[in-house]
C-alpha cells in the first residue's frame, strides 16, 4: 500500500515511503537505498569525514548491508540520530536499521518493541582519571566527581555501582563526548565514564595520552549492535545474517581482495554456500540472490578487516580485540553454521 | 419622518447563508467548527492507528515507576530510587529557580545597561552599545555554552585549595583560596556556598497525603507579617504627610519591622551555617563538601541567560527612556534637580510604562530559553521528564505531551501575573 | 583722528588652554567628566585590558596552515611559542570550511545554493524597497556582482558564471527600468529556489506553481458569482484537488515527454548555514500568510475564529521552541496517517513555521492596533467589503508598519536555527561542529568552531537589525 503525501511544492522534498511495519524489505528494495540511523559523530564508529563521506566501524556494517540488500555498498542514506531520537526513529520506519552503538537491554528489546539482531561490538562501561590522581581501582572512587552523558544506560550502571560499592558520587552530566572530554581534560571531573571503545578514543586524542588511565573495572555489560523493529523478522534475519557472514569471512579467512580468487578456487562447501558459489541457494531463503554475502563482504572487508581499520591497533584509537576476537582466537564472536 | 428600521421580512433563503451579513458569520463559523473538529478527530485517528500499529498505549503509569538515574542539583528530596514523577517535580523545580533567578539578575543588569548606553561618558557608552549588539546578535546557545566553558576552564580544581603540611611548614600559599572569609570556593566543578542550617526545627506534620512543613510556613507567616505591617507604617507616614504637610521619618522603623521578627526566629530555631570544607579519602581526590554545590551547569545557564536578556532589555530600557518626550526631563533640570534624581524620579516612572509590555515577553522567552539548559545538560525540566525519562521509559507521546502542558501553564502564569501588574501601573486616565 | 592709546587691530585669538583642547579636552568631557565618570571609565579600560590580554597571545600564536591535525597545530605552536603557549588552530577552517556553510552538499554543485542566495535578495527587493527604482537596481548590481565573485571563487568561471552574470544583468535593468515588474521575481522565487536547492525534475515545481494558476482561475470565475470568501475556498479545494491527484501524473508526463531537471540534491545532504538559511527563510516565508490570518482572526468579531486563533497563538508562543522540534522529530509521525513520512528537515521547517506563524500574528495585530480607527471607518465608508478593505487600504498600511518586527522575528528565529542540532540535524553550530570533532584528526578543538560560527551569526544578525533599525526610523518620520 502506497500513500504519497504532495503538499504542491513541497513535493519535491517528500520522501515517499511504503509500509513501515511489515516488508521492510520490499520496501528498501523498491527504494533502491537502505537508510541507515549511525551517530552523528562518534569517533571511528561513525561520521562524516571532509567530504562529507561516512566513515565507521559502525558505518562499514551499513555498507555491507546495502551491499547484499541493494546490491551497492553505496546506495545507503545515513541518517544522523542523537541519545535522543534514535529509538523514535527506527519505530517510526524513519530508519531502515538502527547501527549506532546502542546497547541491548532488556527494557528496549521488549517493551520499546525491537529487535536486537546481533552484537557487533562487545563494550563495557569504563572509568578513565588522571594518572597523578593515583588510583588504580574504579572502588577507590569514593566522593568523586564523575562525568556521565545523559540519554544513556550508562548512567543507571553508574548509579548502580556505586551503590553496590557502597560509595558516593557526584555526578556532572554532559551532553555529549567531545563536552565530556573537555571537562575531563580541564579536571571538572575526576572520572569521565562511558564505553571502554569511547574511552579509549577519547585518551587518544588527547595531549598526552600517557597521563590518563582507564581503570580495570568495567563495570557493565554493553553489548552493542544493529537494532530492527520488532515483527520484521524477515528483515531481522537478513540483518543478523549479514552481519554473521562477516564473521564466517573472518573465520575461513576470506578478505576482500582475495574474495573472487576464493569464489573462484574453493572446495570448502561451507565458503561455496556462503558465497553462492555452490548449487546451494542461501539468499532466496531470505529473499534475496545467491551472491549477498559475497557483496557484504566484498563492500568493506570482513569483520576483522572492519575492525582494523576503523578502531584496531593501527589506527590512532588502537582498540585491541579482546571480546571481540573470533571464538576461535578466545573472543565472543561467533557464528553459527551456514547450513 | 421615519426611517425604515427593519428590513422587510424576506423569507429566509439558502443564498442568504452567504450572501446576507447577518446569516454568513454564523455560516463561516460553522463551516469553521466542522472543519476544526474534523482536523481534531482527523489527528487522533492517526494517534489511535499509530499507536495500535506500534502495539502501544497512552498510560501515564511509568511516573510512578523508579528511574534509576542521578540528579545533581535537586532542591527536594531525591535519588535514583524515586519516582519519575518526583523527577519531572524536580526538573520543574529547576526550570522554575534558573527563570526567576534569570529574571531578576537580567532587569538589573539590563536597567543599569540601558542607562548607561545613554552615559555621556563615551568609552562606557560604546562599550555599552558593543556589549548589546555582540550578545543580541549571536545565538543564546553559543553564549551558554561560552560560559559554560569559561567557568570550568578558568576557575582552579579543588586540588588548588589543599594545604598540606609540607606547605605549612615551609610558609607557602595554596594555588587558590576561597572568598569572603573562607565561606566561598568557586572550582572549576562548581560554587561551593555555606548552607544555613537549623538545629531547632519545627516538625513536619503529615496532613493526609500533604506533608506541612512548620519551619517553612512559620518563616513565611513571619515574612508576610512583616511586610504587612510595613505597609501599615507607611501607609499611616504618608496619611501624616497629607494632612500635615511633614513625613514622619520611617526608615528605621522599617528596618526594625521588617528584620526583628525574622532575626528572632531565626535565633529560635538556632540558624546556622555548614561552611563547605575540603575533603576527600586520598590525597588527590579531594572536593568540597559540606554547604551548597551549585553546579555550573546552572551557573553558566543563569549567567548566560542573565547576559543575553540584560542585552535585550537593556534595549527595551533604552527605547523606553527615549521615548519619554524631551521636555520632561529639561523640566526637571529647570526645577533644579540632579541628573541621577532626573532619572530616578522624573524619567524612569514614565519610561516604566512603556518599558513594561515588552519586558514581559522578554520574561516569557527567558522562561522558554531555559530549555536551552540541554547544551550544558541542565537537569531541567526538559531534561528529566522529555529527556532522560522518555528516553528511559520510550514514552515520547506521554512525556511531549506532560511537558508542553507544564510549558504552557507556567508560561500562562507569568503573563497573567505580569499583565496585572502592567494594568496596575498603567496610566490612569480619566 | 586717531587716538593713541586705543588699539586699532585687534590681538590673535589666543589658543584655548591645554586642558581645553584636543584630544585632552576631548577625553576630561568625554570620560573623565566627574568622579562617577572617571571611575566607570578606568573600571571599563581595566575590562577591556583584561579581555584582549587573555585572548591575544591565544589569537597571535594561531596556526593557519600547515596543520592537518590537532597534533600538528600543538607541534607548530610550541615551535614557535615555546611549550607552554596556548594557540588557535584555524587550520581546521581551512580544511572544513565548507562543511560549515554548505554541509555536505556535493561540491561541484555548489553554485546553486550561491545563485539561489543571491536571487534571495533580488525577490526581497520589491518588498524592501517598493517602487524606489535606484536603491533597487543598485541592490540588484551590488548583489550580482558578489554573487558571481562567490561563484567564480567556488568553481572557477564556467558556464554557471555566464548564466548568472546573464541572469543578474537582466534582473538589474528590469529593476532599472520597471521595478515593478521584479514582483514576479518574488513570486516565483519560492519555487525556482526550491528546484535549484534540490533539483530534480523541472516539472515538480512548474506543475506545484500550476496549482497556484487554478487557484486563480477558480477565483476569478466563483468569485464573482458568490463573492470573496467562497472564490477563495473554493479555489482552495480546486488547487488542493489538483495538487494531490493530477500533479503527479502531469508532472511524470511532461518529464517523460520533455525530460530537463538538476542532479537531484536529498535533504541529508544539507547542513551547515545553507540549512539554518533554508529553515529560516523557508519558516518565515510561509508563516507571514498564515500569521496575516491568525492576526485578523484574533480581531475577528466571530466569537469562534477568535477563539482558535488566540487559542492556537497562546499554545504556540508558551511553549519553547526545542519542544516544537522533539514533536517534529518524535511526535509528528504520531498525528499522520500511519504510511506518510516526511524527511525530517520538512518536519522541521513545518513546525518552525506554526512556531513563527504564532509570532507574525502578533506583529502583524502591533501593526494593525497601530493604525488609526479612521482608516478602517474610511474603508467602511466607502462600501468596501472586509475582503477589499483588507486588501486595499489597512494590510498594505499595516504590514508596512510590521516590517521592522518581521525582521526582528526572523534574526530570533534565525539565531534558533541552532536549536535543530538537538533532533540530529547538522546546524553550523553544534552538529557540524560535533561531526568535525569526531575526526580524530580534530577531536579536542574547541573554541574555534565556536568563534566562526558566531561570528558568522554576527555578522549576518548584525546587518539584519541594523537594517530593521533604519527602516523602523524611516517609518517612524511620518508619525512625528
Amino acid at each position: 500500500m502506497k500513500k504519497s503525501v504532495f503538499f504542491g511544492a513541497l513535493a519535491a522534498t517528500t520522501v515517499l515511503a511504503g509500509s513501515a511495519f511489515a516488508g521492510t524489505l520490499d520496501d528498501v528494495k523498491a527504494r533502491g537505498e537502505l537508510i541507515c540511523g549511525v551517530n552523528i559523530g562518534l569517533t571511528g564508529f561513525g561520521a562524516p569525514d571532509a567530504a562529507g563521506a561516512y566513515k565507521g566501524f559502525d558505518v562499514d556494517l551499513c555498507k555491507a548491508l546495502a551491499a547484499a540488500v541493494v546490491g551497492d555498498a553505496a546506495k545507503v542514506k545515513y541518517v544522523p540520530t542523537t541519545g535522543e531520537t534514535r529509538f523514535t526513529a527506527l519505530a517510526s520506519g524513519e530508519v531502515d536499521v538502527l547501527i549506532r552503538n546502542s546497547t541491548w537491554s532488556f527494557q528496549r528489546d521488549t517493551d520499546l518493541k525491537f529487535d536486537f539482531v546481533a552484537v557487533n561490538y562487545y563494550d563495557g562501561q569504563g572509568f578513565m582519571v588522571k594518572k597523578d590522581l593515583g588510583v588504580s581501582s574504579a572502588k577507590e572512587l569514593d566522593g568523586a566527581t564523575v562525568c556521565i552523558q545523559t540519554g544513556t544506560t550508562t548512567e543507571l550502571n553508574l548509579a548502580d555501582f556505586f551503590k553496590a560499592n557502597n560509595i558516593t558520587y557526584t555526578p556532572v552530566n554532559v551532553a555529549d563526548d567531545s563536552e565530556a572530554l573537555r571537562q575531563f581534560d580541564s579536571g571538572a571531573c575526576d572520572a569521565y565514564t562511558t564505553d571502554a571503545s569511547g574511552l579509549a578514543a577519547s585518551r587518544a586524542s588527547m595531549a598526552v595520552p600517557a597521563d590518563n588511565i582507564i581503570l580495570p573495572e568495567i563495570i557493565s555489560k554493553e553489548p552493542l549492535g544493529p537494532v530492527v523493529r520488532h515483527g520484521d523478522n524477515n528483515w531481522g534475519d537478513i540483518v543478523r545474517w549479514t552481519y554473521f557472514a562477516l564473521l564466517e569471512a573472518e573465520e575461513k579467512n576470506i578478505t576482500k581482495a582475495n574474495i573472487d580468487q576464493v569464489a573462484s578456487s574453493t572446495t570448502d562447501p561451507e565458503v561455496k554456500r556462503l558465497l553462492g558459489v555452490g548449487d546451494d541457494d542461501l539468499g532466496a531463503m531470505m529473499g534475496l540472490d545467491k551472491e549477498w554475502a559475497k557483496r557484504a563482504i566484498a563492500a568493506s572487508g570482513n569483520y576483522g578487516e572492519i575492525f582494523e581499520a576503523n578502531i584496531g591497533t593501527s589506527t590512532p584509537i588502537g582498540l585491541a580485540r579482546g571480546l571481540n576476537a573470533l571464538w576461535t582466537q578466545g573472543g565472543l564472536q561467533y557464528a553459527p553454521p551456514f547450513r | 419622518m421615519t426611517l425604515a428600521t427593519e428590513p422587510p421580512k424576506a423569507h429566509f433563503r439558502l443564498g442568504m447563508l452567504i450572501n446576507d451579513t447577518r446569516y454568513r458569520s454564523y455560516t463561516i463559523q460553522i463551516i469553521v467548527l466542522i472543519l476544526f473538529l474534523l482536523g481534531v478527530a482527523w489527528l487522533a485517528n492517526n494517534t489511535i492507528e499509530n499507536l495500535a500499529a506500534k502495539d502501544k498505549d497512552i498510560n501515564f503509569g511509568f511516573l510512578w515507576n523508579r528511574t534509576g538515574y542521578d540528579i545533581g542539583q535537586h532542591l527536594i528530596p531525591y535519588s535514583n530510587d524515586s519516582t519519575h514523577f518526583r523527577a519531572a517535580l524536580v526538573g520543574l523545580l529547576n526550570t522554575l529557580v534558573v527563570a526567576l533567578v534569570g529574571c531578576i539578575l537580567s532587569t538589573i543588569l539590563g536597567v543599569i545597561i540601558g542607562v548607561l548606553r545613554l552615559s555621556n561618558n563615551w568609552l562606557v557608552a560604546r562599550l555599552m552599545t558593543v556589549y548589546i549588539e555582540i550578545f543580541r546578535n549571536v545565538p543564546l546557545l553559543l553564549w551558554i555554552i561560552v560560559v559554560f566553558v569559561v567557568f570550568s576552564e578558568t576557575r582552579p580544581s579543588p586540588i588548588d585549595f589543599r594545604v598540606t603540611e609540607a606547605m605549612t611548614t615551609a610558609g607557602e600559599k595554596p594555588a587558590a583560596s576561597m572568598m569572603f572569609f573562607d565561606s566561598v570556593a568557586i572550582t572549576n566543578r562548581g560554587t561551593n556556598i555555606p548552607a544555613p542550617l537549623l538545629s531547632r526545627p519545627l516538625p513536619t506534620i503529615e496532613v493526609g497525603p500533604i506533608s506541612l512543613n512548620l519551619t517553612l510556613i512559620a518563616i513565611l507567616a513571619v515574612i508576610a507579617g512583616s511586610v504587612y505591617a510595613n505597609r501599615v507604617l507607611l501607609r499611616r507616614a504618608a496619611a501624616t504627610q497629607e494632612a500635615t504637610g511633614f513625613r514622619p521619618t520611617t526608615w528605621w522603623k522599617s528596618t526594625l519591622i521588617l528584620a526583628v521578627p525574622f532575626i528572632l526566629l531565626m535565633f529560635a530555631l538556632g540558624l546556622h551555617w555548614e561552611y563547605p570544607v575540603l575533603t576527600g579519602k586520598i590525597a588527590k581526590l579531594v572536593n568540597f563538601k559540606g554547604g551548597i554545590t551549585i553546579a555550573h551547569s546552572f551557573t553558566a545557564l543563569t549567567v548566560a541567560l542573565t547576559l543575553y536578556y540584560a542585552s535585550v532589555i537593556a534595549e527595551t530600557v533604552r527605547a523606553g527612556i527615549q521615548a519619554i518626550s524631551r521636555g520632561q526631563p529639561e523640566a526637571a533640570y529647570a526645577l533644579g534637580l540632579r541628573p541621577s534624581r532626573t532619572m530616578n524620579l522624573v524619567i524612569l516612572p514614565q519610561a516604566l510604562r512603556v518599558i513594561i509590555p515588552p519586558l514581559i515577553s522578554q520574561y516569557l522567552s527567558l522562561t522558554k530559553d531555559t530549555s536551552l539548559g540541554i547544551a550544558v545538560s541542565y537537569l531541567d525540566l526538559r531534561g528529566t521528564l522529555g529527556g532522560i525519562t522518555l528516553n528511559q521509559t520510550g514514552r515520547e507521546l506521554e512525556c511531549m505531551t506532560l511537558m508542553m502542558l507544564i510549558y504552557l501553564i507556567i508560561s500562562l502564569i507569568i503573563s497573567a501575573v505580569m499583565n496585572a501588574y502592567n494594568a496596575s501601573v498603567k496610566l490612569k486616565e480619566r | 583722528m586717531s587716538l593713541s592709546y586705543v588699539r586699532t587691530e585687534m590681538l590673535p585669538p589666543a589658543e584655548p588652554p591645554i586642558s581645553e583642547r584636543g584630544a585632552i579636552r576631548w577625553m576630561r568631557a568625554n570620560l573623565f567628566s566627574g568622579p562617577f565618570n572617571s571611575i566607570l571609565t578606568l573600571l571599563a579600560a581595566y575590562v577591556l585590558y583584561q579581555l584582549v590580554s587573555l585572548a591575544w597571545p591565544w589569537l597571535a600564536n594561531g596556526v593557519w596552515s600547515d596543520a592537518n591535525s590537532m597534533s600538528d597545530c600543538r607541534a607548530i605552536v610550541t615551535a614557535s611559542a615555546g611549550p607552554d603557549a596556548s594557540g588557535a588552530c584555524w587550520a581546521m577552517i581551512r580544511e572544513r570550511w565548507h562543511q560549515f556553510i554548505f554541509g555536505f552538499y556535493p561540491p561541484d554543485l555548489w553554485w546553486r545554493p550561491i545563485l539561489t542566495f543571491g536571487l534571495l535578495f533580488v525577490a526581497l527587493a520589491p518588498v524592501l524597497y517598493a517602487d524606489n527604482k535606484r536603491a533597487m537596481s543598485r541592490l540588484c548590481g551590488v548583489v550580482g556582482i558578489l554573487t558571481v565573485l562567490s561563484l567564480i571563487g567556488a568553481d572557477g568561471f564556467s558556464y554557471h558564471t555566464v548564466l548568472a552574470i546573464l541572469l543578474f544583468a537582466g534582473l538589474t535593468a528590469i529593476a532599472a527600468i520597471q521595478p515593478r515588474r521584479l514582483l514576479i521575481v518574488t513570486l516565483l522565487f519560492p519555487f525556482f529556489a526550491l528546484w535549484m536547492l534540490w533539483g530534480g525534475s523541472i516539472w515538480g515545481p512548474i506543475t506545484a506553481l500550476l496549482g497556484f494558476v487554478v487557484l486563480v482561475v477558480v477565483y476569478g470565475l466563483v468569485a464573482p458569482k458568490l463573492g470573496a470568501v467562497m472564490g477563495a475556498s473554493t479555489g482552495f479545494l480546486a488547487a488542493c484537488l489538483w495538487w494531490l491527484f493530477l500533479q503527479t501524473y502531469i508532472s511524470t508526463a511532461w518529464q517523460a515527454l520533455l525530460p530537463f531537471g538538476l542532479t537531484y540534491v536529498p535533504s541529508d545532504k544539507f547542513g551547515g548555514f545553507l540549512l539554518a538559511f533554508v529553515i529560516g527563510v523557508a519558516s518565515i516565508s510561509i508563516s507571514l500568510p498564515l500569521g496575516i490570518l491568525l492576526a485578523l482572526g484574533r480581531r475577528s468579531d466571530m466569537l469562534l475564529v477568535k477563539t482558535l486563533s488566540v487559542g492556537f497563538i497562546e499554545f504556540v508562543r508558551g511553549v519553547p521552541l526545542i519542544t516544537m522540534l522533539f514533536v517534529a522529530s518524535l511526535l509528528l509521525q504520531y498525528f499522520l496517517p500511519p504510511q506518510t513520512k516526511f524527511d525530517l528537515i520538512l518536519r522541521v521547517v513545518i513546525l518552525v513555521t506554526l512556531f513563527s506563524a504564532a509570532y507574525n500574528a502578533e506583529v502583524v495585530r502591533g501593526g494593525l492596533a497601530a493604525l488609526p480607527r479612521g482608516q478602517y471607518e474610511a474603508a467602511d465608508a466607502l462600501g468596501l467589503d472586509y475582503w477589499q478593505a483588507q486588501r486595499l487600504i489597512i494590510m498594505p498600511q499595516a504590514l508596512k508598519i510590521s516590517i521592522p518586527g518581521i525582521v526582528s522575528t526572523f534574526i530570533g528565529l534565525f539565531k534558533d536555527t541552532t536549536l535543530v542540532s538537538f533532533v540530529g540535524l547538522a546546524d553550523p553550530l553544534r552538529g557540524i561542529t560535533t561531526i568535525v570533532r569526531a575526526d580524530i584528526n580534530w577531536k579536542g578543538i574547541y573554541w574555534e568552531p565556536y568563534i566562526f560560527v558566531g561570528g558568522i551569526f554576527f555578522i549576518v544578525c548584525f546587518g539584519m537589525s541594523r537594517y530593521s533599525m533604519y527602516l523602523e526610523n524611516k517609518l517612524k518620520t511620518d508619525h512625528r
